[in-house]
């Protein structure tokens, strides 16, 4: 049984006397000053209390970047290891001990380059895991390299005349190695990381988040037209389930899909109305309409999505697992005879 | 009227054919008969790395060697007294090594012009006399196997796959196996196919009654059981000891059982046999690479269980980053090390002792691990039980060495009371008041286990240098060149614990031979044979490697020789020389095969000036 099951939903935090002070560890915070993932770290250390988790249950796994120091900064169990191999070493953890809550930490380089093959296949196998992937577009430890999220052209230290790699969609590759739980926030935005790091724990299996995150020293600004007040209502969309998508500053403009085509219509002009647009439904099983929301983030007309995207249940890794386990012990017994299985099968007597 | 029985006291047998043809399936059955016979044996699985090589071709040959000995032996025999070649290729690799005068059993029908040509044959051996010096045995097996399956009309495809048992029926014959297991294996194999249940049945009867009825065979030979110490016995392969060996240390530690293994020859078996007791709460993880079979493993420590993976030389490498992050972390873990011929991707399925400068220092930085290697196939039950009691005591990766040699060969085992194991005592840090993550154990210097889930110990480990005692992130120059030490001293410190290091022989002498891993067998048979020929020899065996028996330099200085053969070109001599000053001297084959005793024998002649 998961902790999520387990746990009863009602007033937990005032049980377990959690506050954010509780998950605060005494190491001094290293990140350059303004950078996003000082936000990252005060909203988890905010939402945890309210999960109904004890302390002790928590695990915070990373790999390597500056996103990876984040362990260090949690006054949880953390393990910080090396470098895109945070899924694979949480993985164990949970495995091992599924009464977990288990969560990792990464970042566009460590987890969607050095680490893309552990990333989709914890992800496939929906291992009860919480994936956070801080996305800055950029290599911020190692001092300013193009990473996977990087845009075309993108000129940095290691692409002078500009990177000729074409990035990679963190979501549509979430969805495409078939997670169960997809969601999208951003560091500017405290109460919406919240709200969704909350739904993500909530979820049976993989749950992967995105962070828009700013590196404000190797790529400051990669987010700002969606995640500042000025141009923030008129480039996002927030997600709201079985709502329309309607966004703007006047909220006077929404998506409606036009065969697998999300364009964007007026709301004012008396053609459209809400009932014309998309309504959110990320409980389908079907993935193609996630897919179609993850990728509006390459038509700069349309505004980008944030919250979750897809939610749906399968079984998770873990709990199968321990379901094989409980199922032979339920057949063979659950002391088997160690004697008798190493003297199973032909043996004879020398007198 | 009877045929004689003339009686031998060991004999070995190979049987040679298209990866096709199941000469493993038969081989195995005949070394499992022998064994329950109660002879001692010992076996050499020899097949190509390609699943199935063109049929008729060279590289397509596999072999299965058995040594049956009515004495206590070491080894699966070097030239053979009896060869069975299934086709032209199978004769043309494997009549070197057939004794003069040996038996040869041949498939006559496989050598048309065809299979011939495949195996590289300008004319056709079995008629131009170049075989004269054995006492050859022309048999038509594809016709009479298909004769014999006659009535149950099968097609000729089908009958032909069958031929194997009808050459195990002739071996059978030849030296009086009872034929009561086989029956049980067929029955059992083909349990879904009840067809050929009936016509293997059939083949090896048909191939035993041949050479009863026949006149080629003028006479059938025994071996009698072995006097081997009493006691209950099974047959056992490496791989399978290893998988039995963890579930044990399992128990014994009370923690349950966590592998995280990626396939790869000659390891996988080990993955097999360990995914199929999830009674025994062994949870078996068939990672997507490498990296992430080790990495889960790693996880699986830090939250508590008896964390195991298992890979071959080329996995290894994958391993190395993660491998230092368990020696910097302190985690318990064991690593299997079933080693093959290399570099790169080498002989897979061929063995090889070429990584154990791999396993002591294959790493980034320093990054000390105990290593330790299993001699014979059912010493892996041993080792790998030592591997997980140093890696919880010392709170240590430690990696095991194995081999292919090891990993399918097989030999009696005299099954162990569990009861009688020694104890792995298992403490998990509880007590907030007085935990530090590096604080560490007077005795053993090993850091504390604190799993998660324990409440007051949350504490953060990784891959950065840790400050002593605290076990917090530290750059502090002194801090690192005093953790650098600690490492190695810790790993050093087992040593300590280590029983004193056999000298079989006298103890002082002309030569000393050290060996290691699975070339047990060869130099055991080969020193047994100079001292009872009165030769000044003595041999030790090393199973710990890292770190080495405190007693070897005292051992080293009452011999005026040291000899170390090796399955390698000289990987311990440079440790041994390194460490003890000594000019040993070297003895290498690196061919993808085990020593021969004769090869052994030769050198130590040579040595001794014989």
């Amino acid at each position: 049984m998961s902790v999520k099951e387990k746990t009863a939903p009602s007033n937990g935090s005032s049980e377990l006397k959690l506050t954010k002070k509780s998950f605060e560890s005494d190491q001094e915070v290293r990140w350059c000053p303004g950078c996003g993932d000082y936000s990252i770290l005060a909203q988890t250390q905010r939402t945890l209390p309210n999960l109904n988790i004890p302390k002790e249950k928590y695990v915070f796994v990373s790999g390597i970047g500056c996103s990876s120091r984040f362990p260090y900064y949690m006054n949880t169990y953390g393990f910080h290891t090396i470098h895109g191999r945070a899924p694979a070493i949480a993985t164990g953890v949970k495995i091992a001990n599924p009464e977990l809550s288990v969560w990792v930490v990464t970042g566009d380089g460590d987890g969607l380059s050095i680490g893309g093959n552990h990333l989709i296949h914890a992800i496939r196998r929906n291992i009860d895991l919480n994936i956070i992937l801080f996305n800055n577009r950029i290599y911020g430890l190692t001092k300013g390299q193009y990473s996977p999220t990087s845009e075309f052209g993108k000129v940095t230290k290691s692409s002078p005349f500009g990177s000729i790699d074409h990035p990679f969609n963190p979501i549509s590759l979430a969805i495409g190695s078939g997670a169960t739980f997809v969601a999208r926030t951003m560091d500017r935005d405290p109460a919406h990381m919240q709200q969704t790091m909350k739904t993500a724990s909530e979820h049976r299996g993989v749950s992967f988040i995105e962070v828009f995150q700013n590196c404000n020293i190797f790529n400051d600004g990669a987010w700002t037209k969606y995640t500042e007040k000025e141009t923030r209502d008129e480039n996002v969309v927030y997600l709201q389930e079985g709502k329309p998508l309607v966004f703007g500053k006047k909220r006077d403009k929404g998506v409606r899909l036009d065969g697998f085509k999300p364009t964007v219509v007026s709301l004012t002009e008396g053609k459209y109305s809400e009932s014309d647009l998309i309504i959110h439904d990320s409980s389908l099983m079907d993935s193609t309409y996630s897919f179609i929301l993850s990728h509006m983030m390459e038509d700069p007309t349309l505004p980008v999505p944030l919250g979750v995207f897809r939610s749906v249940d399968k079984t998770p890794y873990d709990k199968a697992l321990n379901q094989q386990i409980d199922d032979a012990i339920e057949t063979y017994g659950k002391e088997p005879d160690l004697q008798a299985l190493i003297e199973a099968g032909d043996t004879w007597e020398v007198i | 009227m009877a045929k004689p029985v003339e009686s031998l006291k060991d004999v070995t047998i190979r049987f040679a054919g298209d990866s096709g043809d199941g000469m493993q399936l038969v081989g195995g059955e005949l070394a499992n008969t022998s064994a329950l016979i109660g002879n001692d044996i010992g076996v050499l699985p020899d097949f190509p790395a390609e699943i199935r090589a063109p049929i008729g071709t060279l590289p397509g040959v596999s072999g299965y060697q058995l040594h049956i000995s009515s004495r206590d032996i070491h080894t699966p025999g070097e030239e053979y007294d009896a060869l069975i070649a299934m086709n032209p290729a199978a004769l043309k690799t494997n009549i070197e090594n057939l004794k003069p005068n040996g038996i040869l059993i041949v498939n006559s029908d496989s050598f048309g012009d065809r299979n011939l040509q495949l195996a590289r044959y300008e004319e056709n051996p079995l008629e131009n006399g170049s075989l004269d010096k054995y006492q050859l045995f022309l048999v038509d097996m594809t016709v009479a196997t298909r004769n014999a399956l006659r009535d149950l009309q099968l097609s000729a495809k089908v009958a032909d796959r069958c031929k194997n048992f009808f050459a195990l029926g002739m071996v059978f014959w030849l030296y009086n196996r009872t034929t009561d297991h086989a029956i049980g294996l067929i029955k059992e194999k083909f349990a879904k196919r009840p067809e050929l249940v009936e016509a293997n049945l059939l083949a090896l009867k048909a191939g035993q009654s041949y050479c009863e009825m026949t006149e080629q065979f003028a006479t059938s030979y025994e071996v009698k059981p072995a006097k081997l110490p009493s006691g209950k016995y099974r047959n056992l392969t490496g791989n399978t000891a290893i998988a039995l060996g963890l579930i044990a240390a399992s128990k014994k530690c009370g923690l349950p059982l966590f592998l995280g293994s990626y396939p790869i020859t000659p390891a996988s078996d080990i993955l097999h046999e360990l995914s199929k007791y999830k009674h025994f709460g062994v949870r078996t993880f068939q990672a997507e690479d490498e990296i992430a079979a080790v990495c889960s493993s790693i996880g699986a420590s830090f939250a508590g269980a008896l964390a195991v993976t298992t890979t071959s030389g080329p996995g290894v490498a994958l391993k190395g980053e993660a491998l230092g992050l368990a020696v910097i972390t302190e985690l318990p873990l064991v690593i299997c090390n079933i080693q093959r011929g290399g570099p790169s991707t080498g002989l897979p399925t061929k063995t090889e002792q070429a990584d154990l400068l791999q396993a002591l220092y294959g790493r980034n930085g320093e990054a000390p691990m105990p290593v330790i290697a299993a001699s014979r196939p059912s010493d892996c039950f041993e080792t790998v039980y030592e591997a997980c009691r140093i890696a919880i005591k010392h709170m240590t990766p430690v990696m095991l060495l194995s081999d292919g040699y090891l990993a399918n060969g097989a030999e009696p085992w005299p099954i162990p009371k569990i009861a009688e194991l020694p104890e792995i005592p298992v403490t998990f840090a509880k007590n907030p008041e007085s935990f530090a993550a590096y604080l560490r154990n007077e005795d053993t210097l090993a850091r504390p286990w604190a799993t998660p889930g324990t409440p007051g110990l949350e504490h953060r480990i990784g891959g950065l240098e840790k400050e002593a005692v605290t076990g917090n992130v530290s750059y502090d120059p002194r801090n690192h060149e005093y953790m650098t030490r600690m490492r190695a001293e810790k790993v050093e410190k087992i040593a300590d614990d280590l029983p004193p290091t056999e000298v079989h022989g006298s103890q002082k002498g002309s030569l000393l031979l050290v060996g290691w891993g699975s070339t047990y067998g060869a130099i055991r048979t080969a020193v047994e044979h100079k001292q009872e020929a009165g030769k000044s020899v003595s041999r030790i065996h090393i199973r710990h490697l890292n770190p080495l028996p405190n007693d070897l330099a005292d051992i080293f200085s009452r011999f005026d020789k040291i000899l170390i053969p090796e399955i390698n070109s000289g990987q311990l001599i440079h440790v041994i020389r390194d460490k003890y000053l000594v000019n040993a001297i070297p003895f290498n084959k690196v061919q993808g095969l085990p020593f021969f005793s004769s090869e052994i024998e030769a050198k130590i002649d040579e040595i001794l000036g014989e």
